[in-house]
C-alpha cells in the first residue's frame, strides 16, 4: 500500500528524534471520561504544547432553562454536576429566592445544609477514588466507591433518587427529611470512618502514589486566583477562600469548621485538601443534626410553593392554584442576581436574569470545574503523558457541568 | 459604599449604578471598559482580582441590543461588583479582558460561541463548546431552541488531516 504523501515526508526527515509529534488524545479516551481532547504537541514523552479542548456534552442548558418555567429548570440543575446535584439545586433555588427578596424557613435552611454536605462528601469520594483508581490503586477506588454507596443511600431515602434528585424547590423543599435520618446518618458515618482509615494507610505512605501526585500540576497563587479557580483548586495554592466562609450563605456562619489548605498548589495538595474537607463537612452536618430545628420545610404562600395533593384532588381553589403555577409558573419581579454557593468543585454561581413573565429570561452557570479545565494546559506543559492522567483527575472536571 | 468610591474614582465613565438584592452593579460604555476593568482589577481599594463570571444576555427588542456582564470578586477585600457594557447589536464588539485576568480567555470565548460577540484584541478567538461549523449563535434570542443544525460530512483524517488549532 502506497503511503500518504504527508507520511513520506515525515519519514524520510532528518531525524526525528528531533521531530514535534503531534497527537490527539481522547474525547474517547477512559481518563478524559470520554469528553475531553488534548492536542498534545510532545518530544518524545514530554509535552511542548498542550490544547483542551471541550463541549463534547454540550447540552445547551443555558437555552433550554429559558423554554419552561422557573420550576421546570431544576430538573436541568441535576444535570450539571452530577456527582453532587443537591448543591446544584440548592444554588439555584437560592438565586431565584434571592430574586423574589423570599426568607425560607429555619429547618429548610439547615436541611439544605446538611444535604449539600452529605454531596459534597459524595462528590469528593467519587474524585479521589476515581483519581486513585486511574494511576493504579484500584483498591481505594473500590474502598471509596462503597463508602459513596451509603451516602447515596442516604440520598435516596431522602429524595427517591440517587442522582437525578430535583429535590429543591422556590421556597422551600419537596420533601422533608425521613424519620429515621439521623439513625442512617450515623450508620452511613460508621461505614465512612472505617473507609477513609483505610485509604489513608493505602495512600499517605504509599511511595507509587506520592511519586505520581507530588510536584506535578503546580499551579501558583497568583495564577491559580488569576486563572479564576476557586474551591480545592485554589485553596491548594494556599489561598484560603471558600465562599462559606467569605459569604456565608444559609446558615453556614452558625458552624465550626476549618478551611483545609495545601502550599505548593500541586496534585498531592489538591488530594489532601479534597480528603481533609470530608472531615470538615462531617463535622458540620454533625452540628447541624445536632441543632436542627423543627417545623415545615417550604414557606406557606400559595403563589410560590405547591398546595399538598389532597387540597388539590378536593377544593377548587387548590386546583386552581396547582393549576396557575403549574401552567404559569413564578411570577418572579423583574431583575437580575449572581448568586454564589460553594460547590464541590468551587464556586458555583447562578446569574438569573428576570423579565417579570413566569419564565426565567436568562439562566447563566458559572462551573467551577471550567475555569480548572482552563488552567490544565499550563499546569501540563513540561510534563509527560502519564501526568495528564493525574492532573485531569484531580481537577475534577464534570462533563456536565463543565460542558452544559 | 463602595459604589460611591466607585463613582469618585470613575466619575462621567460610569452612566449607571445602582444596588438591587444586596448586589452593586455599575454600567459603563464600551470605549472606557479596558481602563476601568484594569483600575477595578488592580487600584487598592478595589482589588477585584478574580474574574467570577463573563456572560452576555440578548434583549432584542432593546437597543442597544446586547449586554456584556462581568461579575467580578475580590478576594482580598472579599466584595463584589458587576460591570455591565451595553453594545449593539450590528457592532457587537467589546475589548479583551484577557490581559486583567487569563480567566477571560476561555469565557471570551464562550461568549463569542453563544452570542456571536466579538473580543477584540483576544489572540485565538474561536469556538469552545460547540464545533467550528456550527452555524449560528445559539443563546441570542432569535435562536430557535429547536433548530436542527446540518450534518457535518465526514473527513477522511489521514487524507484531511485535521489541523492543529494552536
Amino acid at each position: 500500500m502506497a503511503l500518504p504523501a504527508r507520511w513520506k515526508e515525515k519519514l524520510e526527515a532528518a531525524d526525528p528524534a528531533d521531530e514535534i509529534m503531534e497527537i490527539q488524545m481522547g474525547p474517547s479516551h477512559p481518563a478524559s471520561h470520554g469528553t475531553i481532547k488534548f492536542n498534545l504537541k510532545l518530544d518524545g514523552e514530554r509535552i511542548v504544547d498542550c490544547d483542551v479542548e471541550v463541549g463534547y456534552l454540550h447540552r445547551g442548558f443555558e437555552k433550554m432553562c429559558e423554554q419552561g418555567t422557573w420550576t421546570q429548570a431544576f430538573p436541568y440543575t441535576d444535570r450539571l454536576n452530577y456527582a453532587s446535584p443537591c448543591i446544584n439545586n440548592v444554588a439555584f433555588a437560592l438565586a431565584v429566592e434571592n430574586l423574589l427578596d423570599l426568607e425560607i424557613t429555619e429547618r429548610c435552611k439547615y436541611v439544605r445544609v446538611i444535604m449539600s454536605e452529605v454531596s459534597r462528601i459524595a462528590d469528593h469520594l467519587t474524585c479521589l477514588g476515581m483519581a486513585a483508581g486511574e494511576i493504579g490503586a484500584q483498591t481505594v477506588m473500590f474502598y471509596m466507591l462503597e463508602a459513596r454507596e451509603f451516602l447515596y443511600d442516604l440520598i435516596e431515602a431522602v429524595t427517591g433518587a440517587r442522582l437525578t434528585i430535583t429535590w429543591c424547590r422556590v421556597g422551600g423543599l419537596a420533601h422533608d427529611l425521613p424519620a429515621d435520618f439521623a439513625e442512617r446518618i450515623r450508620a452511613s458515618f460508621k461505614c465512612l470512618d472505617s473507609v477513609l482509615a483505610d485509604c489513608d494507610q493505602l495512600l499517605s505512605r504509599n511511595r507509587v502514589f506520592i511519586d505520581r501526585m507530588s510536584g506535578l500540576g503546580i499551579i501558583p497563587r497568583e495564577d491559580a486566583i488569576s486563572y479564576g479557580l476557586t474551591g480545592p483548586l485554589l485553596r491548594a495554592s494556599g489561598v484560603s477562600y471558600d465562599v462559606r466562609k467569605a459569604n456565608p450563605y444559609l446558615v453556614y456562619d452558625r458552624f465550626d469548621f476549618e478551611i483545609p489548605l495545601g502550599e505548593r498548589g500541586d496534585n498531592y495538595d489538591r488530594f489532601n485538601v479534597r480528603f481533609r474537607e470530608i472531615a470538615q463537612s462531617r463535622r458540620i452536618i454533625e452540628q447541624a443534626m445536632a441543632s436542627l430545628p423543627e417545623g415545615p420545610v417550604s414557606i406557606d404562600d400559595p403563589k410560590i410553593v405547591m398546595p399538598p395533593k389532597e387540597r388539590v384532588y378536593n377544593s377548587i381553589e387548590g386546583l386552581m392554584n396547582h393549576f396557575k403555577l403549574v401552567m404559569e409558573g413564578i411570577k418572579v419581579p423583574p431583575g437580575e442576581t449572581y448568586t454564589a454557593v460553594e460547590g464541590a468543585n468551587g464556586e458555583l454561581g447562578f446569574y438569573v436574569v428576570s423579565d417579570g413573565s413566569g419564565r426565567p429570561y436568562r439562566v447563566r452557570v458559572r462551573p467551577p470545574c471550567f475555569f480548572g479545565m482552563g488552567a490544565l494546559s499550563q499546569m501540563l506543559i513540561g510534563h509527560m503523558i502519564p501526568d495528564i492522567i493525574t492532573t485531569f483527575g484531580m481537577i475534577n472536571m464534570i462533563g456536565g457541568e463543565c460542558d452544559r | 459604599m463602595l459604589i460611591e468610591k466607585l463613582k469618585e474614582r470613575f466619575g462621567a465613565a460610569i452612566s449607571e449604578a445602582g444596588a438591587a438584592h444586596g448586589q452593586e452593579f455599575i454600567v459603563v460604555a464600551r470605549d472606557s471598559l479596558l481602563e476601568i476593568l484594569r483600575a477595578l482589577a488592580t487600584e487598592p481599594g478595589f482589588e477585584f482580582n478574580s474574574l467570577s463570571d463573563l456572560t452576555a444576555v440578548d434583549w432584542p427588542e432593546r437597543k442597544p441590543r446586547f449586554e456584556v456582564v462581568y461579575n467580578l470578586n475580590s478576594l482580598t477585600r472579599n466584595h463584589r461588583v458587576r460591570v455591565k457594557v451595553p453594545i449593539p447589536g450590528d457592532d457587537a464588539w467589546v475589548a479583551s479582558a484577557i490581559s486583567v485576568w487569563r480567566a477571560a480567555d476561555w469565557l471570551e470565548r464562550e461568549c463569542y460561541d453563544m452570542f456571536g460577540i466579538d473580543f477584540r484584541g483576544h489572540p485565538d478567538l474561536r469556538r469552545i463548546l460547540l464545533y467550528d461549523t456550527f452555524e449560528g449563535h445559539p443563546l441570542r434570542k432569535d435562536y430557535p431552541y429547536q433548530k436542527r443544525q446540518p450534518i457535518v460530512p465526514e473527513v477522511d483524517s489521514i487524507v484531511n488531516p485535521i489541523p492543529m488549532s494552536r
